[in-house]
């Protein structure tokens, strides 16, 4: 009987702490949704910044985290993927592989301030880019290289080796076979992995620190080598850098809801897409 | 026919190319980190870095000792660490062990949502809603501690320690558990006595991957810390973090400068303890997918 006690006890405590996170992360959310959505209307999603952010609206830097985006894609994904068909398809045990895949996880673990300062180093100076949206789309792509080729490669391990065998034994060579029978079953899974990759160099903000951010610039850019706004440094730069930070309040919780709606809304697609391809394709 | 060869071949490089970019991109990483904190070694000297005052901007004398960055960036890892830990493993023996279905198909994907919300978004929680808690409980002038911290460092790396040690338990084999189960012993006994143990070092690398994850977490620290280079082990001061300090001045330092370097030095130092530490729980995490 009090054996029995003890144990329901530890369960309830056990049961009791992983509801009190999962409340913490539904208060996180509730708590920027109640406070932000009040601060959202169309000046303030079309409009431009006044007296250094404290009125007006943040295109800028909604445009500015969206053109980092596309180009952290542009260069991260076919980069990541490439890499990932090569470990799952053509990698053989050896010194190289060994290799790869140790700088793979080596890259995962630096931390995003480290690659600011990689692509301060290099980008910015050594290549004379300069702040720019290149700049910071190089850094970030380096930063979520490792995410995209590891989950592209799980989706490529997922496809069964007899669609492998069976193209092989009626003559295609290699490439044609992953060409046509293992990719388009798994490009979609391989996107999934990517997606949430990107989801977070649209959230990071000590990257684009030292490679593209702009503290106050209130236009929109020409070319990949303007510096930008961006969502992730407007929301820091409101909440600990503004003179009257502590007043003006609605515009940073209104930052931080289109950042964290732009960023969630990522993530979502890619938990769609996930379940979507589970339910398509079993083997 | 030949050029079926050829073309074959040519893919085969070419993706073999993009594949050693992950090697390229750590070398340059090391080596450019390398090349800007270099000259810092001839002049003012490598003994100037080990100093424990870091006061880079002085009109009487500038020093840039990183101990005390060094000091703050550990105290809130530690606590971090002490707090997410048991946090963390509750979480993931009752997701693994516990939960219902229905339940653990809401919270994985919930857990993973709180990996994904941006690391400047959490330093804003923390600083409007979880400093001026804080800073009440404990009676300060000042909400902005190494424990606020340390929170909200705590709050960032429990998905990372429950997803890795969930999944460490999940792959402990379903007949040790009926054996113990069999045996008399009770659902929490078997928990404890047999399946934590057998999926112990899993558990340790995700606690260590979570560490790495603290130990380079820059916005929501360099938010809520207050960031004074103090060097005191007590929780409700100040603190500054070596992320924080990077993070902070690089955009006000002119190239070239000691400043400069002396930054690209704790950038380095940085880079080299979480590459310790990422190596050792790979190593950990290696051996116990043998086992």
């Amino acid at each position: 009987m009090n054996r029995n006690f003890i144990e329901k006890a530890i369960i309830w405590i056990i049961r009791g702490v992983t509801y009190f996170i999962v409340f913490v992360i539904g208060y996180i959310i509730f708590d920027i949704i109640i406070h932000g959505l009040p601060a959202i209307n169309w000046e303030f999603l079309t409009g431009f910044p006044r007296r250094s952010g404290a009125e007006g609206g943040i295109l800028p830097a909604i445009v500015g985290t969206l053109a980092l985006v596309i180009g952290t894609i542009i260069v991260a994904l076919p980069l990541g993927m490439a890499s990932a068909i090569y470990l799952s398809e053509y990698a053989r045990q050896g010194r190289l592989t060994r290799m790869i895949r140790l700088a793979i996880v080596t890259l995962a673990g630096v931390p995003s301030i480290v690659f600011g300062l990689f692509g301060l180093g290099l980008f910015v100076l050594f290549f004379g880019f300069g702040a720019s949206i290149i700049a910071g789309s190089l850094t970030l792509a380096c930063m979520i290289l490792p995410i995209i080729i590891v989950s592209s490669e799980e989706a490529l391990k997922a496809v069964p080796q007899s669609l492998r065998d069976g193209s092989l034994a009626l003559g295609a060579t290699k490439w044609e076979t992953i060409f046509k029978n293992v990719l388009p079953y798994s490009l979609s899974g391989m996107l999934t992995g990517s997606i949430l990759g990107i989801g977070r160099a649209a959230g990071e903000t000590a990257p684009i620190l030292l490679t593209v951010a702009a503290f106050f610039l209130p236009k929109l850019p020409n070319s990949v080598f303007d510096q930008v706004m961006a969502l992730p440094y407007h929301l820091y730069i409101l909440a600990t850098q503004h003179p009257q930070a502590d007043k003006i309040l609605p515009m940073q919780y209104g930052t931080a809801l289109v950042l964290i709606t732009l960023v969630l809304g990522i993530n979502l697609l890619a938990i769609i897409l996930r379940i979507k391809v589970r339910r398509k394709y079993r083997w | 026919m030949a050029s079926t060869r050829f073309k074959e071949n040519a893919v085969k490089y070419v993706l073999l190319g993009t594949a050693t970019a992950s090697i390229l991109i750590v070398i340059l990483i090391f080596l450019f980190l390398g090349k800007e904190a270099f000259p810092f070694l001839f002049d003012p000297g490598f003994s100037e870095l080990l100093g424990s005052r870091w006061t880079p901007v002085s009109f009487v004398k500038e020093t840039f000792g990183i101990y005390p960055l060094v000091t703050g960036s550990f105290l809130i890892t530690l606590l971090a660490t002490a707090l997410s830990v048991p946090i963390g493993v509750c979480g993931a023996i009752y997701i693994s062990e516990i939960a219902r279905n229905t339940e653990k198909e809401f919270f994985k994907p919930f857990i993973e949502l709180l990996a994904g919300i941006p690391s400047v978004v959490i330093g804003f929680f923390g600083l409007v809603v979880l400093a001026p808690i804080v800073k009440s409980v404990f009676n300060l002038s000042s909400g902005l501690t190494a424990l606020t911290g340390a929170l909200l460092l705590a709050l960032m790396a429990i998905p990372t320690i429950i997803t890795i040690s969930e999944d460490a338990i999940r792959s402990v084999p379903r007949s040790y558990k009926d054996a113990s189960l069999a045996l008399g012993a009770s659902k929490m006994q078997t928990i404890w006595k047999v399946t934590v143990p057998a999926s112990f070092s899993g558990i340790i690398a995700a606690v260590m991957l979570g560490m790495g994850r603290v130990i380079g977490e820059t916005m929501a620290v360099m938010m809520v810390t207050g960031n004074a280079p103090l060097i005191s082990a007590n929780p409700l001061e100040s603190v500054r973090t070596m992320t924080a300090t990077i993070a902070a001045e690089m955009g006000e330092v002119p190239f070239g400068s000691d400043h400069y370097r002396a930054l690209f030095w704790v950038g380095l130092v940085l880079l080299i303890l979480t590459f310790t530490l990422n190596m050792i729980s790979m190593k950990v995490l290696k051996k116990y997918r043998m086992q």
